[in-house]
């Protein structure tokens, strides 16, 4: 009988969730690297118990952890990880130039079919690659090399290469999006990327068509359709058909098109989920309910989805990494609060429960589907 | 035999308990002794000082016989009590942070 296994990153380390595909009864492991910020963990596609876990501190900085029995046991591996060549600098928050420094790995993206090949998104932001099992990892310095470099600058959240997303019918293909810099692709391996920001506006550039400078909070692509994209930018939900070489809104009846999350039924590629939060400074939901948005028609009309979840004086989060979907006949859909809920609905979001209540600060939640 | 005395955290990514005794070839500094440290214990390299500079992260200070040794030069020789073992060389998390 198939079972599902959801990895959860929180602000004082990692939990494992597991439950059988009925998705009733959960067993919960942790915390794994209690103390530590787990900023997200991700299993292999070609190898489920192959396990990578992004931990650091303001201590002691970045460790990588890699786990090859599904997170029973782990061992750090290869933390180096090294700006190619000359740094130089990106814009600081005022502006000014401000030199480019590694501060911890906010996304683990492994291959879809190498256990050992394992793409990391940083802050500062950068790609890095590792083919040994996450030993060593080396930059794929065209990204931070596009002549754009030197205009990022960073997000709330700090300047943040958060989402990596790759192509499954072209392996030269892959998608990443920084924190504020936009959304980037690469159709070479990586050597050379080119920003894909046309349609997207954002009121704290005066530029409406400024090519970077985009806070982009989150983009997801549902493997059958590679070159439709979906992305939650700070504010606005957008769509893109064109694998990002224009985007459109699809915000519709969204109560407010902020928020971070967003991601995409394993079955339905016109079904996608997100989270809105009432603004950028109020990080919290609107009217203290807590919903999530339904569209079925790949965007515009949503519905709100508030069945088991609270609806009366919630004021939580719900971070860029902390939603997923399983692959389980009805589509398991996951998510993570800033207050420690993990809630999973077995039903594609009709109906929602809590898995766990009291977890520190949920930073992340990905899914294994298991045989 | 030198000892060293690591914070908790690093403690459990080091898999170790208690104080770290270690051989130190030559002259007896901040710098030998954590590389004899991180040579040991590999999973530590980067989480104390830098893997290129060897900047001490800032939120790491160092002590020895009651005094901070954290602004002095890696390559200083450390008290004669660390060095033949009387004292621990004491790695400190700040207090802020966390």
């Amino acid at each position: 009988m198939s079972s599902v296994r959801v990895l959860v990153g929180t602000k004082k380390g990692a939990f494992i969730l597991t439950s059988d595909g009925k998705r009733e009864q959960w067993d919960v492991a942790g915390p794994h690297f209690g103390g530590w910020e787990m900023y997200h963990l991700k299993g292999s596609p070609a190898d489920p118990n192959r396990i990578y876990a992004s931990q650091s501190s303001g201590w002691h900085g970045q460790v990588v952890q890699r786990s090859n029995d599904g997170g029973k046991t782990w061992e750090p591996v290869g933390n180096k990880f090294v700006y190619d060549g000359v740094p130089g600098t990106h814009q600081w928050y005022d502006g000014t130039p401000h030199p480019w420094e590694f501060k911890r790995v906010w996304h683990f993206e492994p291959s879809l079919t190498d256990p050992d090949t394992v793409y990391a998104g940083v802050e500062d932001a950068a790609i890095f690659r590792s083919s040994d099992g996450g030993k060593t990892w080396q930059e794929l310095a065209g990204l931070r090399g596009h002549g754009t470099g030197p205009h990022w600058q960073p997000g709330a959240g700090g300047m943040c290469l958060h989402t990596i997303i790759l192509d499954p019918g072209d392996s030269q293909r892959i998608y990443i999006a920084i924190s504020a810099a936009g959304a980037f692709r690469t159709d070479d391996g990586g050597q050379t990327w080119k920003a894909i920001n046309r349609g997207l506006r954002s009121s704290h550039i005066p530029d409406p068509e400024a090519e970077v400078g985009h806070c982009v909070h989150h983009v997801a692509m549902h493997r059958s359709r590679p070159g439709v994209l979906f992305m939650q930018k700070h504010w606005d939900v957008m769509r893109s058909d064109d694998a990002g070489d224009s985007w459109h809104e699809v915000s519709g009846n969204l109560p407010t098109d902020f928020g971070f999350a967003l991601d995409i039924h394993a079955h339905e590629p016109e079904t996608i989920y997100v989270v809105p939060i009432k603004s950028d400074s109020e990080h919290y939901p609107p009217d203290g309910k807590l919903r999530v948005y339904r569209s079925r028609t790949g965007g515009n009309e949503w519905e709100a989805l508030t069945e088991g979840l609270p609806q009366s004086d919630c004021y939580v989060n719900v971070l860029r990494d902390a939603m997923a979907v399983d692959s389980l006949d009805s589509c398991g859909v996951y998510f993570g609060t800033t207050g420690g809920q993990v809630y999973a609905s077995a039903d594609s979001g009709d109906h929602w429960a809590p898995i766990v209540r009291d977890l520190p600060a949920v930073l992340s939640v990905e899914v294994q589907t298991l045989p | 035999m030198i000892r060293v005395v690591l914070p908790a955290h690093l403690r459990t990514l080091a898999r170790t308990a208690g104080e770290v005794e270690l051989e130190v070839e030559g002259p007896v500094t901040q710098r030998s002794v954590l590389d004899a440290l991180e040579a040991r214990y590999p999973m530590l390299q980067g989480t104390i000082r830098d893997h290129v500079t060897h900047q001490r992260r800032p939120f790491v200070r160092f002590f020895a016989c009651g005094e901070d040794w954290s602004h002095e030069s890696p390559d200083a020789p450390l008290p004669e009590a660390v060095a033949k073992g009387a004292e621990p060389f004491l790695l400190v998390g700040a207090i802020a942070g966390g």
